[in-house]
């Protein structure tokens, strides 16, 4: 049995929200991330997807502690991170390394492919300075990058170009969980093909662990063993890649798995969606009982009271009340 | 009459390591009301493209070379400022890819949002805003009312590119050029701005160039599509046709790669190679050293060139063309 390597317990993190322009006021906050709590073992890959503004993004920048926790405990081989001191977490950072979103906002502007690949590596002293263009070389080369690109400046570079620097950058040191946040969103399908065979076989060789982030549901099928769905800060379907995309119980998962653009035409414009009537909620103030039930529906009187929590049900875990009769 | 014509597009950057042809030779046509995807290899030249049309390449080391785009009677590639600032931002707009480089960070939305208006029409600001609030509902941000007042860190990626969507759609454009709008957005909210832009459509004939790498997107909303690989269009179709007869290789390779279409577990195909060195042209057709179908009629002095396959159809492999594949 493959060990736990990352535990998040009853993680919160909550933004106050101010309002007014001239006397900021606090009047709110918005619960990002509302009580996760999840495993991943050594090896896994946890495919985590959830609506625009769900609290993705959040989860995994708090789970690197780039920004406050609220409430909760985030765990590295036992490591509490939250309770880490700034030199600790320099040290944890080796073992825990995050793609961002946006490659554009996370690339230094005036750094070049070589220099901003080859400092991690000399900071951490993985290899000498001798060695070091060489190793940048490969690590490009593992990307689909040439290494004749190493002397550009990010600004040189296609949008795809440029994540492939970041996802270099993030595998330099070799770490033990990676946090992809949408990694391949922005790459051409056969790029982003290589990247996933890339991301597959440093799980099955050096035993990462991978929590990726992404709004395309073939590709975290593809490449996840187990599937997280988020709605509003909290999870509310964990099962296997399998059981969650191809058999979805939450009817927030049943919705966001009929959307699914597929790539043929024909299909396309016959296709039903489970069109989801009115707004996504707002964060600042959730609604009552199950924060879906405005726009469930299936939703009854009930739903708008009751506040549904992860139970197992059908091999997974699931938050609706309804589960067993819908 | 179309609404945007492009004739030998040439976009070349000129750096220290030498030419780079980003975009060399690309000719189309847009029709108003109609949707054209592109689609095409990360550094393609996809969005050298646009920003050619935008006036946005750098310069130095961009230079445009050679081409016209004719915009209404205007050719946009060589067009007087006056003439410029009259279309750019209010006749013509373009979502951006990036959504982060291309909001201010130090302005509020609200500001961002109700520029353009200010800038092109005869508004009051109180009327701008109202517009820039329906605008915010309509690309599905809860709240707007409050978070209009944010700055563009505080939103999440999916909201910042909806911010962008929000900025492009608000002058009501004849021609929007989407930039991946929709990569960061999950697919419920995506299906919602992809009917929102097909309502605007309606409504006003708004003419869209689509570029994305979402093969399911292109075949739910895009009337034709061509596909694009070092600099060039290999193939330009219907949609039906792209997806169904596909004749490029590359157009094939790049099908074959869709996830969705592969065995769960396996080793997803890919295209072999890395791809071409724009600042070194090869003789022939630059797809040649990847191409399974490669012969040396393929790497000779010959440029392969867009053909008729019918009507709707053209593509540039030499093999296919002389009826080989
Ligand atoms: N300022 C620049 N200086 C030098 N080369 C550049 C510059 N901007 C773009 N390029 C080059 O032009 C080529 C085309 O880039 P472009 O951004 O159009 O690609 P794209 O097709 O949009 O790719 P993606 O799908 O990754 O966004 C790339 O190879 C890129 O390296
Ligand atoms: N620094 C911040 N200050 C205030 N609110 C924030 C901040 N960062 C994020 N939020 C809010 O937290 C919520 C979750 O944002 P997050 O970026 O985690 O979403 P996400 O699930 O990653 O969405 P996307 O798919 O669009 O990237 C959003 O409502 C966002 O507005
Ligand atoms: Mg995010
Ligand atoms: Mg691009």
């Amino acid at each position: 049995m493959p060990e736990t390597i990352l535990e998040l317990q009853n993680l919160k993190t909550h933004f106050p929200i101010y309002k007014g322009v001239l006397l900021r006021r606090e009047i709110g906050k918005v619960k990002a991330v509302d009580g996760v709590s999840l495993k991943i073992k050594q090896g896994e890959v946890l495919g985590l997807v959830g609506e625009s503004g769900c609290g993705k993004s959040t989860l995994a920048r708090t789970v690197m502690q780039l920004v406050h926790t609220t409430e909760g405990t985030v765990e590295l081989e036992g490591r509490n991170l939250t309770t880490s001191s700034p030199s600790e977490m320099l040290e944890i950072r080796r073992d825990l390394q995050m793609i961002f979103q946006d490659p554009y906002a996370s690339l230094n502007p005036r750094s070049t492919v070589f220099a901003t690949l080859a400092e991690p590596l000399l900071v951490h002293k993985v290899c000498t300075k001798k060695e070091v263009h060489a190793r940048v070389g490969e690590l490009m080369e593992t990307v689909g990058l040439a290494p004749r690109f190493m002397q550009k400046y990010p600004h040189e570079f296609s949008g795809g170009q440029r994540q492939r620097i970041a996802i270099a950058r993030a595998l330099a040191l070799r770490p033990k969980v990676v946090l992809a946040d949408e990694p391949v969103s922005a790459l051409d399908v056969s790029i982003q093909a290589q990247i996933l065979n890339l991301l597959a076989e440093l799980v099955k060789k050096m035993g990462l662990s991978l929590i990726f982030i992404a709004h395309d549901l073939s590709v975290v099928k593809h490449i996840s063993d187990r599937v997280a769905v988020m709605y509003l800060g909290k999870i509310v379907e964990l099962g296997t890649a399998e059981q969650v995309i191809e058999n979805p119980v939450h009817p927030y998962t049943k919705a966001l798995v009929s959307a699914i653009p597929t790539a043929n035409p024909d299909e396309e414009r016959d296709r039903q969606r489970i069109v989801l009537p009115g707004d996504p909620p707002s964060p600042i103030n959730p609604p009552s009982g199950c924060s879906f039930h405005p726009r469930c529906p299936h939703a009854t009187d009930q739903c708008s009271i009751t506040v549904p929590v992860l139970e197992t049900f059908a091999e997974r875990e699931v938050s609706c009340i309804r589960k067993a009769e819908i | 009459m179309s609404l945007l014509s492009v004739q030998d597009l040439r976009t070349y950057f000129h750096t220290r390591n030498g030419i780079y042809r980003a975009v060399d030779g690309v000719s189309f046509e847009l029709n108003a009301g109609e949707t054209l995807g592109i689609v095409g290899e990360s550094g393609s030249g996809k969005s050298v493209t646009c920003y050619s049309l935008m006036g946005l390449i750098p310069s130095p080391p961009g230079r445009i070379e050679s081409g016209k785009a004719m915009f209404d009677g205007v050719d946009l590639l060589n067009c007087t400022p006056k003439q410029a600032r009259s279309i750019r931002g209010k006749r013509i707009n373009m979502i951006f890819q990036d959504p982060m480089t291309s909001l201010n960070p130090y302005m509020r939305i609200s500001d961002q949002l109700i520029e353009p208006l200010m800038i092109h029409e005869d508004i009051t600001k109180a009327d701008a805003l109202k517009q820039a609030l329906e605008m915010l509902d309509a690309v599905g941000i809860n709240d707007a009312s409050s978070r209009i007042h944010y700055y563009p860190h505080e939103f999440s990626g999916g909201m910042r590119q909806r911010v962008m969507i929000a900025m492009a759609l608000i002058t009501k454009p004849e021609l929007l050029i989407a930039d991946e709008p929709t990569t960061a957005l999950d697919v419920t909210v995506q299906a919602q701005i992809l009917e929102l832009i097909k309502k605007m459509q309606k409504e006003i004939g708004m003419g869209v160039i689509f570029i994305t790498h979402d093969l399911g997107v292109v075949s739910g909303l895009c009337d034709r599509v061509q596909v694009m690989y070092g600099g060039r269009i290999v193939e330009t179709a219907d949609t039906r046709s792209l997806f169904y007869e596909p004749k490029h290789p590359y157009t094939r390779a790049l099908q074959k790669s869709i996830p969705s279409m592969q065995p769960k577990g396996t080793e997803l195909y890919t295209i072999e190679g890395l791809p071409p060195d724009l600042s070194k042209p090869l003789p022939g057709c630059s797809f040649a050293p990847r191409c399974e179908f490669a012969n040396e009629g393929c790497t000779s002095d010959r440029k392969p060139e867009l053909q008729d396959v019918n009507e709707t159809h053209r593509q540039s492999c030499l093999r296919v063309q002389s009826g080989e594949l």
